[in-house]
């Protein structure tokens, strides 16, 4: 490993990506579009079922069995209250009834419990109020657009660029220099891992000014989190384009990917009730584990240990995918 | 310089190299010359250790090709492109990174005339320009050995002699040059030995001039093809080719030739004579045309 080559290729695509406004653009604009639409019109973007807990046992012949025939919504029964009171805070239930003792929990920023209570009212329950400072949607969606937007630039701005590299003979005219395949593929990581980090450092501190979202954790913890969660795509991006030839497949593989990671692993909405299929086929996702954590710490406070099993799933991605990636690599 | 030995290339059946031998001696000009297809981006791509031989030898310095190979040779490509939004100069300081003692940049910049364009985006240069380029990055190693592979195709006639004119430059430094072409005139002009490929196979070897005359004692009279009659027939100092609405006549007494045309009644409006070039012996080694 020369540290004067890997700088040379490290500084060139640097320049590469300041330099193509139009690409650099779409890197701020996109999350802070998402996001100050969701903060301000705060419509679509959850899936049309309505989540509803449910505890304790009803009578056969009580008024809320009819409520329970309502259409369009997902009755998911649970033991433990209190966990299910912090879900219906985060956004990942939409409301709570405890049957026994005919009261719900509803989280009043929430526009799916606000037209929930309206049907639950004639039902005569008693509200009781989720403690706390409420947590609005758009504190549970941000890690999520940030995390979509990271996945994109990763995947795309490694993957496809080194099969465009590879396409156009950039590749080819390297490979005939010193500068070895490590090098270069570390120059490419690198560059990408500063630039998503400051991309999303920026676009976090600017939507929080509009916005002032919920943050109860560490900074501290909330960057290691991002950057061992973009180097996870990063690797992901060079696995992809350790052999293809052709920018349409490479386009297809990366879309292929990176829509089941936006739709599976919780950017939009939770995937709480969700088939457990589904659920674990979004574990092996390493999108949905930097979410996960930072929700945790965003929204919970969390600390190191409690995001310990995210931070080692996504080191592990992160290995695995880059030994794989820069072994099978190939300059043609 | 380079031994090349029993050299062969297959592509999933395809036989592009077919069992071909040469050596290049140090400081000259050794051009590789054929029809597109030929096989000499092949061969020429094996020797710069880009491409694996499917069989033989290729040895430099007496050596395979390896770290030294590496350091000592300079490639221009066919097809390559640049790192896009990057400045000329830019790119020559990241090329110079990657070599532990290249040749400053003030130098290179002479030899390729680059100083018009130095802070112009890649993207935004012309063909030529983009050519002087690609050759200067060959040359900032100082290397050994320089490989160029078809410089010149697709440059205007003028930009195809300010090329020229900068390999000569090189060749004054006692570089060997490797030199791939089709055109006949680029090697004419710049190869001090040739090889000229047909089908993967080495056709004819040696000086360009020495082979011409080898082959040639003749010169080629052209005349518009409808200025003669379907059943013409050459006297017997002559042979006739047709190209492109051309006819040529190879002949070896030009006052034969002309005699027999006028008593035919031929007309010798647009008459033109000339001497054989290597577009002419490759029509006769081969019976077809390099530029087909």
């Amino acid at each position: 490993m020369s540290i004067r080559r890997f700088s040379a290729a490290l500084q060139a695509r640097n320049l590469e990506f300041l330099r193509d406004r139009t690409a650099l653009g779409w890197n701020f604009i996109m999350p802070v579009l998402i996001v100050m639409g969701f903060a301000f019109f705060f419509s679509t973007g959850q899936e049309e079922l309505y989540k509803v807990a449910l505890t304790g046992q009803a009578e056969l012949d009580a008024p809320i069995q009819n409520f329970l025939k309502t259409r369009y919504m997902d009755f998911i029964p649970v033991d433990d209250l209190e966990t299910a009171i912090s879900k219906v805070d985060r956004h990942q239930l939409d409301l709570l009834v405890d049957m026994d003792k005919q009261r719900y929990w509803v989280n009043s920023t929430s526009p799916k419990g606000y037209l929930l209570e309206q049907i639950l009212s004639p039902y005569g329950l008693t509200r009781e109020t989720v403690s706390g400072r409420e947590i609005r949607y758009v504190d549970w969606l941000i890690p999520g657009v940030l995390g979509m937007n990271i996945m994109f630039s990763a995947l795309f701005g490694v993957g496809y660029v080194i099969v465009r590299y590879r396409k156009n003979g950039v590749l080819k005219r390297l490979r005939a220099t010193p500068l070895s395949a490590f090098e270069f593929l570390s120059a490419q990581i690198v560059s990408r891992m500063l630039m998503i980090v400051v991309v999303t450092v920026m676009v976090y501190a600017g939507t929080n000014l509009v916005v002032d979202f919920r943050m109860n954790g560490s900074y501290w913890l909330l960057m290691l989190i991002l950057i061992l969660g973009a180097l996870s795509m990063i690797s992901v991006g060079l696995l992809i384009a350790a052999r293809i030839t052709s920018e349409e497949a490479a386009n297809g593989l990366l879309n292929l990917l990176s829509w089941p990671m936006m739709l599976l692993s919780g950017v939009w909405f939770s995937l709480e009730g969700s088939h457990p299929l589904v659920q674990n086929l979004s574990l092996a996702l390493p999108l949905t584990h930097m979410i996960d954590a930072a929700r945790a710490v965003m929204i919970e406070g969390a600390g190191l240990t409690d995001v310990g099993e995210q931070l080692i799933a996504l080191l592990l991605f992160s290995v695995i995918f880059v030994i794989i990636g820069s072994k099978t690599f190939r300059w043609e | 310089m380079i031994e090349v030995e029993h050299l062969s290339k297959n592509y999933a059946g395809v036989v592009a190299v077919n069992d071909i031998s040469f050596t290049i001696p140090r400081g000259i000009c050794f051009g590789l010359l054929g029809p597109n297809g030929a096989g000499k981006t092949t061969t020429v791509e094996m020797l710069e250790g880009i491409k694996t031989p499917s069989a033989g030898t290729i040895r430099y310095k007496g050596k395979a090709l390896g770290q030294q190979f590496r350091d000592e040779a300079g490639i221009m490509f066919q097809h390559t492109a640049l790192q896009e939004f990057i400045r000329v100069e830019e790119v020559l300081k990241m090329f110079q990174q990657f070599y532990s003692h290249p040749r400053p940049i003030d130098e290179l910049v002479e030899i390729c005339v680059l100083d018009e364009f130095l802070d112009r985006d890649t993207r935004k240069l012309s063909g030529g320009q983009k050519q002087r380029l690609l050759l200067a990055i060959a040359l900032i190693n100082n290397p050994e050995v320089v490989f160029l592979d078809e410089p010149t195709t697709g440059l205007d006639p003028q930009s195809r002699r300010n090329l020229w004119a900068q390999v000569k430059k090189i060749k004054a430094e006692n570089k060997t040059l490797v030199l791939t072409t089709h055109y006949m005139e680029e090697a004419y002009e710049l190869c001090d030995e040739i090889i000229i490929i047909d089908r993967g196979e080495i056709i004819s070897q040696g000086n360009p001039k020495t082979l011409l005359s080898d082959h040639f004692d003749n010169a080629v009279i052209t005349l518009p093809a409808a200025s003669l009659p379907d059943d013409f027939e050459p006297d017997a100092e002559a042979s006739l080719h047709c190209q492109d609405g051309q006819i040529e006549i190879l002949t070896s007494d030009i006052d034969v030739t002309i005699r027999h045309l006028l008593s035919r009644q031929i007309s010798l409006h647009q008459l033109q004579v000339r001497s054989p070039t290597l577009e002419d012996l490759f029509l006769e080694l081969t019976g077809h045309h390099l530029r087909a």
